[in-house]
């Protein structure tokens, strides 16, 4: 793999950009790897990333249906924090926000992270003793956050309306190293990082069987034939259920569709990224200048990437009370994603009732975040058998009653 | 945008009249069940890329409950039926047998 760098740029750009090579090769599937992982969203490339990388585990197949990153990881608002209230949430969200510090340097490939700060507002008295409670539960986890009054609220983001009427600013959860990256970059930095590894990235692969023997997992069947392999990784997201079906058990796990919507570009207004949660909207502004906008999710199981329109309405018009400005703006685009949702609203990164078969999902309306650390973790899961990060998260705290409740301290798609 | 038709009241409306209300026909399990069943009433739900069958209220109707059975791979609704049923009438599952030849659900009570 060529380096980029200030250099490689220079050089092309005297010899009319001829020399660029392919980020990732398109290989054919081979007959069988040690590892399949099917689904190449970021939390299905970072988790080969690191099974090479930590554990020198590169005889790797990443299938995707689609297209590189055509799932949540190339839908979603972006958003990067840590400021969760259970501890093992807090670390896993807090060991990948770390990682997206260096991501750009390790992987060579600009990901954007742009570490602006993510304020969360308090907009009930409810809202205020929440985020108190996890201002303090973040003390004692490590995660750097603070609760600020509406004056440094107001100070952080002047275009704010701050009095009300129906919700006014009372403070926020402020956490200065949160922000926002590029998720499209996210994707293709793995995968590049992969295929350099001589991982295979395989597109337009869709699975459509797993095949087992003695309740251990043997290979799948795909559209492009049949792979074998020793274990196997299903990180699908939305499509988790579907996925387990084929292998034979049950997941409690709903998909929903969550949409976003993105203004024409303006000028720099708003340098960090707010959050609503009471009113279910959420908005920063990219680097094009476009306002990104995000809602809640539908009420029904839908598998169809479309939401239903009247969502979109009520988060533009709780959004317009708080920023005015926005009232006037032009929305370009608006799209879903098909997210995964646990009852509990955290994820699943577990070993399965299949042998050698792992799953690695539910991250819902907020697993961009996660990826690297989520990566990091079932890379370590599916090599050893076991990672301190994934222990709280099995399939099967639910049934033990060992929730990792985050329903009350996000309460919002994010 | 979904397109209802409440079979309490027959008014047929845009989805912001309704609200979605999760898996119909669960099967309630309680004391004396297993472990297994509980865990499976409260948390396992039929997410189907296909064929499902739910609950919705008409909240800004005649506010009865009903259920209805929707695909959620294309968002049709295959018809409406009384939430005092334990298993879908036959005329719907005839139109969703049409459609979708060998569709599969778990067991009705
Ligand atoms: C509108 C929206 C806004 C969001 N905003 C945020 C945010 O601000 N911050 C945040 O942290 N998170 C956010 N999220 C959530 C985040 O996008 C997801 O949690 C995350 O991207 C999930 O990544 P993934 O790799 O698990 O899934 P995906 O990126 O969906 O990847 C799964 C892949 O598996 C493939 N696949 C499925 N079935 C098969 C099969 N049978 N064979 C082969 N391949 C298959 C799919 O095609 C897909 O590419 C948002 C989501 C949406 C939809
Ligand atoms: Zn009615």
């Amino acid at each position: 793999m060529k380096r980029y760098s200030v250099f490689a740029v220079a050089r092309e750009a005297l010899r009319y950009h001829t020399g660029w090579e392919r980020a990732w090769r398109s290989p054919e599937p081979k007959k069988k790897y040690d590892v399949i992982i099917v689904g190449a969203g970021g939390h299905g490339l970072a988790t080969a990333y690191y099974l090479g990388k930590n554990f020198g585990i590169t005889n790797v197949a990443i299938l995707e249906k689609g297209w590189l990153g055509g799932g949540n990881t190339g839908r979603n608002t972006t958003i990067i924090r840590s400021n969760y209230l259970q501890d093992p949430s807090a670390a896993i969200y807090e060991k990948a926000r770390s990682l997206y510090e260096t991501m750009s340097q390790d992987l060579n490939y600009n990901v954007m992270f742009s570490p602006r700060g993510v304020m969360m507002l308090a907009q009930t008295q409810h809202e205020i003793r929440g985020y108190q409670r996890t201002a303090h539960a973040n003390s004692l986890q490590g995660v750097k956050t603070e609760f600020i009054t509406p004056q440094r609220v107001k100070e952080l983001v002047p275009i704010i309306n701050i009095d009300g009427p129906r919700y006014p600013v009372l403070g926020a959860l402020w956490q200065a190293r949160g922000g926002t990256a590029r998720h499209d970059a996210v994707a293709w930095g793995y995968a590049r990082a992969c295929s350099d590894m001589g991982m295979d990235v395989i597109q337009k692969c869709e699975v459509t069987a797993i095949r087992t023997e003695g309740g251990k997992v043997k290979g799948v069947d795909t559209n492009r034939g049949s792979i074998d392999c020793d274990k196997l990784g299903g990180i699908v997201a939305g499509n988790t259920s579907v996925l387990t079906e084929m292998a034979g058990f049950r997941v409690p796990i709903e998909s929903v569709a969550l949409q976003a919507l993105v203004s024409e570009p303006i000028k720099p207004c708003m340098d960090v990224v707010v959050m609503a949660n009471t009113v279910h909207g959420y908005m920063s502004q990219s680097d094009k200048g476009e306002m990104v906008i995000g809602g809640g999710t539908d009420g029904f199981n839908n598998y169809t990437q479309r939401g239903s329109f009247h969502h979109i309405e009520e988060t533009v018009r709780a959004l317009n009370e708080t920023f005015p400005i926005i009232s006037r703006l032009k929305m370009l685009r608006q799209w879903g994603g098909i997210v995964d949702v646990t009852g509990d609203r955290s994820p699943i990164l577990s070993k399965t009732p299949v042998e050698g078969m792992f799953i690695n999902a539910g991250w819902g309306t907020g697993g961009f975040k996660a990826i690297p650390g989520s990566g990091w973790a079932m890379a370590e899961l599916m090599a050893k058998g076991h990672s301190p990060l994934t222990e709280e998260f099995s399939m099967w705290r639910f049934g033990e009653g060992k929730f990792i409740d985050e329903s009350v301290a996000a309460g919002v798609a994010h | 945008m979904l397109i209802l038709e409440c079979p309490c009241c027959g008014v047929k409306s845009e989805e912001t009249e309704f609200h979605a209300g999760g898996e119909a026909h669960l099967k309630r399990f309680g004391p004396g069940s297993t472990d297994a069943e509980f865990e499976g009433y409260l948390f396992m739900r039929e997410n189907k890329r296909g064929v499902h069958f739910e609950r919705w209220r008409h909240v800004n109707g005649c506010g009865k409950w009903f259920l209805a059975a929707r695909d959620t791979n294309t968002l049709e609704f295959f018809g409406f039926y009384p939430a005092q049923t334990h298993e879908p009438p036959q005329d719907i599952k005839d139109k969703i047998s049409a459609k979708h030849p060998g569709w599969s659900w778990r067991e009705f009570q």
